[in-house]
């Protein structure tokens, strides 16, 4: 089952559709079911969707797939009007590197690298995010700019990033996963680790950088009661359930 | 950032495990090229010990035996040479130089070698390099003597000292030839032969000492300093002989008519050919060194092997950050890669730096207690292919680890497994 919080949304697939999956269906070899089932998704531009699931109901094989580290068994997940599954792997990962923004739940920054240098990373395997990054300015200072707006202090950016707190962590991976201006965002439980104060300041913050930036925000949780501030949201069952999207 | 840094401050990042790796590694080199270094050491100090000189002569035994007492003072001779062989044999045509050893007294664990001042004219060691007496002269006197560099400074000794010389090879206060002092003439300069530890008498000396001796003791009669003075001191007999030839196309020859001459058994041996052969013997030991070091090697890289495959657990969510923002799996494999040439150049590089610091502190002691005169040189082509060879089975035995990473991070993909 899926909640839907804006039918006029969900008309027929523009061609610029930033997300279509059709028939999309995933299962590890030699398992007799489904992971993943999911005959018809479209997300528009400026759309976000809040894909809900209890553990074990195939979130993290949803999100390789949309990521392009999988491709479905069968059907097509389309990003931006590619589909990903006539890409080679190391196109793929190109793809992600130049379009999708990845949050982890926690653990999400390299302990070795500073704050600043976590973010810039994300240019480090994507020319197009590298110039759009530089574009006013340099990669750097973008980087400083993108951490200023998520409330990151400037005394911070250069830290080691094992001295930030949990939620200081989380805005980092936000500003990496936004430097550049990817297209699509993706979020895997990235309030989990928060109270329940800094998760929404959390998602002010998210969604205010998500629009400036245009961007699409997938966001995945367990927790319903996020899904109000989503446009759009479907729900996934544990594989031996029906899966379906009200769209 | 390209994956050399990222590799860089991960590794940086755990370096107490990697510090540990690094120093097996950096031992096991050490051994490798230590053992290779002394191989070759030995070897050419072996080789060198004694040049130019064509033969060695001496009662017949094997060449070994003769090689290792007449050039080593190592072991007894069997028997002696006769004055008037070796006579017949240095004014034989063809002969353009002899140098007589008598062997057979020692002074405090040194050997004492009775000669001739043809010695210090003829014999040479290494590269042509004559011995030089680089204080005072050479002896000329019955009781003068001339001591090898190890030994006046092991034992302290200036120009002037008087020395006792014991009978044999033993010192023992009843088998002194206390009666008869030496007094030291010359101190030669340092040659990193046996030389060095030798004390030079002439063959007239030896026979002074020996004047009023019997066998193993002292004979009934005494007779004092002066008065074995005024005997005749030409030797009965010596132990052994060198040989420089007008003509060394004439070696064998002589050889040969040496190994048959009829009035006396004697030995013939070519220094070179024979220091060559025992080399060979001696050297099955340096091989099995090697091969020991060899297996050192191969734990260290087996223990490299170990730490990286163990540290993939803990990188598991390194590794993921890095695939959600594009990295491939190939990147995941460079990187540990990366991480171990890195750790194993380092290996190599402190393996070296241990290796000439073992070399600059240990080579005083080893000249002092072998003779061997370790060169300090830049590493030599086997030693940069052990190198070489350490760093590509890293390499390879690294394609395990990367294999594991590869397969995982596809496994894996953006899930983060704690």
């Amino acid at each position: 089952m899926s909640a839907e919080a804006d039918p006029s949304k969900t008309s027929v697939a523009q061609p610029g559709a930033v997300l279509c999956l059709d028939g999309a269906r995933f299962r590890w070899p030699g398992q007799s079911d489904d992971l993943i089932s999911i005959d018809d998704l479209r997300l528009e531009a400026g759309e976000h969707l809040f894909v809900r699931g209890a553990s074990g109901s195939g979130k993290t094989t949803l999100l390789n797939l949309l990521a392009g580290v999988n491709t479905p068994t069968s059907g097509s997940v389309r990003l931006l009007g590619t589909d990903l599954s006539e890409l080679s792997a190391s196109r793929r990962d190109q793809f992600r590197a130049d379009h999708i923004g990845v949050i982890f739940q926690q653990f999400n920054l390299l302990p070795y690298l500073t704050t600043l240098e976590n973010v810039t990373l994300a240019c480090s395997f994507s020319d197009r995010k590298r110039v759009r990054a530089a574009a006013d300015g340099d990669v750097e200072a973008t980087a400083r700019r993108l951490l200023h707006a998520l409330n990151l202090a400037e005394r911070f950016h250069d830290a080691q990033v094992n001295r930030l707190s949990v939620g200081q962590q989380q805005r980092v991976a936000v500003a990496r996963a936004l430097i550049g201006g990817p297209e699509i965002l993706i979020a895997d439980e990235p309030t989990s680790a928060l109270d329940a104060d800094n998760r929404d300041r959390f998602l002010d913050l998210l969604f205010r950088e998500a629009e400036a930036q245009h961007c699409t925000l997938v966001f995945v949780s367990h927790d319903p009661q996020l899904a109000d501030r989503f446009s759009r949201t479907i729900e996934l069952r544990s594989p031996d359930a029906d899966q379906e999207l009200a769209s | 950032m390209n994956v050399l840094r990222i590799a860089i401050k991960s590794a940086r990042f755990r370096r107490t495990s990697l510090l540990l790796t690094i120093f097996t590694i950096a031992i096991s080199v050490t051994l490798l090229v230590g053992v290779d270094k002394i191989r070759k050491e030995s070897r050419s100090s072996f080789v060198n010990t004694v040049s130019q000189t064509d033969l060695i002569v001496g009662a017949r035994s094997s060449p070994a035996n003769l090689l290792l007492y007449s050039v080593f003072r190592i072991g007894n001779a069997t028997n002696n040479v006769s004055w008037e062989t070796y006579e017949s044999i240095a004014n034989q045509d063809g002969v353009a130089w002899t140098v007589p050893i008598s062997l057979g007294d020692s002074h405090r664990g040194f050997r004492v070698m009775g000669t001739s001042t043809d010695y210090f004219d003829f014999y040479q060691y290494g590269d042509q390099r004559p011995l030089v007496v680089g204080e005072g002269q050479r002896f000329d006197g019955v009781y003068d003597t001339v001591l090898g560099a190890d030994v006046a400074n092991d034992l302290g000794y200036a120009l002037g000292d008087e020395i006792i010389i014991a009978h044999g090879l033993v010192s023992a206060d009843f088998a002194e030839h206390d009666d008869k002092p030496f007094t030291v003439v010359g101190i030669l300069e340092k040659t990193g032969t046996p030389v060095d530890r030798t004390v030079h008498v002439s063959l007239a000396g030896i026979e002074a000492i020996h004047v009023d001796w019997q066998g193993g003791g002292r004979s009934g009669v005494e007779l004092n300093a002066e008065q074995a003075l005024l005997l005749d001191l030409t030797p009965t007999s010596i132990t052994a002989f060198l040989v420089g030839l007008d003509n060394r196309a004439e070696t064998f020859r002589v050889q040969r008519q040496i190994n048959e001459y009829p009035d006396e058994p004697m030995s013939a041996i070519l220094p070179g050919a024979t220091l060559a052969e025992f080399w060979r013997t001696i050297s099955t030991i340096e091989q099995v060194l090697f091969v020991i070091s060899g297996f050192v090697l191969i734990v260290g890289l087996l223990g490299m092997l170990t730490t990286i495959l163990s540290t993939l657990n803990e990188r598991r969510r390194e590794i993921a950050v890095l695939r959600s923002i594009g990295a491939r799996a190939s990147h995941v494999v460079s990187l540990i890669l990366v991480e171990t040439l890195l750790v194993v150049t380092a290996g190599c590089v402190a393996g070296v730096g241990l290796f000439y610091g073992l070399l600059f502190a240990a080579r005083p002691m080893i000249a002092r207690r072998t003779g061997v005169d370790l060169a300090v040189t830049w590493l030599d082509a086997t030693q940069l292919s052990i190198l070489g060879g350490v760093i590509i089975g890293a390499g390879v035995v690294a394609l395990i680890p990367g294999i594991v990473a590869y397969r995982r991070s596809i496994q894996d993909g953006l899930a983060l497994k704690v």
